[in-house]
């Protein structure tokens, strides 16, 4: 997969709905993502900490743009303003 | 006479040396977090030690994690285990044995069908596993090296694998 790896990388925790949230909205868009998911216990989540500078999930990186973002709201917002129709 | 039971194993049709190590794609988990990952990403970046081996908490799986760690092969080439259990559980087991390396977790042992590698564990109704075994693979995925356990239990041929590293 390393040949054609997605530009975005969804930090993530199993069943979680906020990383739920995004994840339909990458599909709604038809985006390729990778996810990478990490723990429960937010002591564990220092890639997630060293990416985004905070230790919440979901969050973002993509490639395509150079941005890097957590929150749900804010990361929906951002691929609808992003890659949604009228982009 | 000894007064406990090694068990044989049946015979195999696992990957022989110079066949090509099939391909899969499962989460694969390191120190931090997982993902999905195949095998040929893997060997895109170099040779691979591909390890089978028993599920985290049975002692075999400790005692090649420890063996392997302290003879330094992680540091020597690219080291992947396998095993059935959990992501959450192979990373658990990396922080408690401070081994730097990746595990793929293969719940439902579909990498072991497509090695010819199945242990149905008795006692534990089920439940079917790896059975240890350890191949090098060369950046075609082509194998330079195997060890298969004839016995259960049974351990890897640490010498063996040097000497194929250092054949590499």
């Amino acid at each position: 997969m390393s040949d054609e790896q997605p530009a975005i990388t969804l930090y993530r925790l199993q069943a979680c709905p906020f990383c739920e949230r995004v994840v339909r909205t990458l599909d709604e868009q038809g985006l390729a993502y990778q996810s990478r998911f990490v723990e429960p216990m937010h002591s564990d989540r220092n890639v997630v900490k060293r990416v985004s500078g905070k230790r919440s999930v979901p969050a973002i990186v993509d490639d395509n743009t150079g941005v890097t973002m957590s929150e749900s709201a804010n990361i929906v917002e951002y691929l609808e303003h992003t890659y949604g129709e009228g982009a | 006479m000894p007064d406990f039971d090694v068990v044989s194993l049946p015979d195999h049709d696992a990957p022989a040396v110079g066949d090509t190590a099939p391909d899969f794609t499962r989460p694969l988990v390191n120190a931090e977090f997982w993902e999905d990952a195949s095998l040929s990403d893997l060997t895109d970046d170099g040779p691979v030690l591909l390890v089978f081996h028993t599920m985290a908490g049975a002692f075999p799986a400790t005692y090649v994690w420890n063996e392997l760690r302290d003879r330094g092969v992680p540091e020597d080439v690219q080291t992947v285990g396998v095993s059935i259990s959990s992501p959450y559980e192979h990373k658990s087991f990396l922080e408690a044995r401070g081994v730097d390396a990746r595990l793929f977790s293969d719940p439902a042992a579909g990498v072991a069908a497509d090695y010819d590698l199945e242990h149905d564990l008795d006692g534990m109704a089920g439940v079917t596993e790896h059975r240890p075994a350890v191949f090098l693979l060369d950046e075609d995925r082509t194998v330079q090296y195997r060890w298969v356990a004839d016995e259960w239990p049974d351990f890897p041929d640490y010498e063996g694998i040097a000497d194929a590293l250092d054949d590499l």
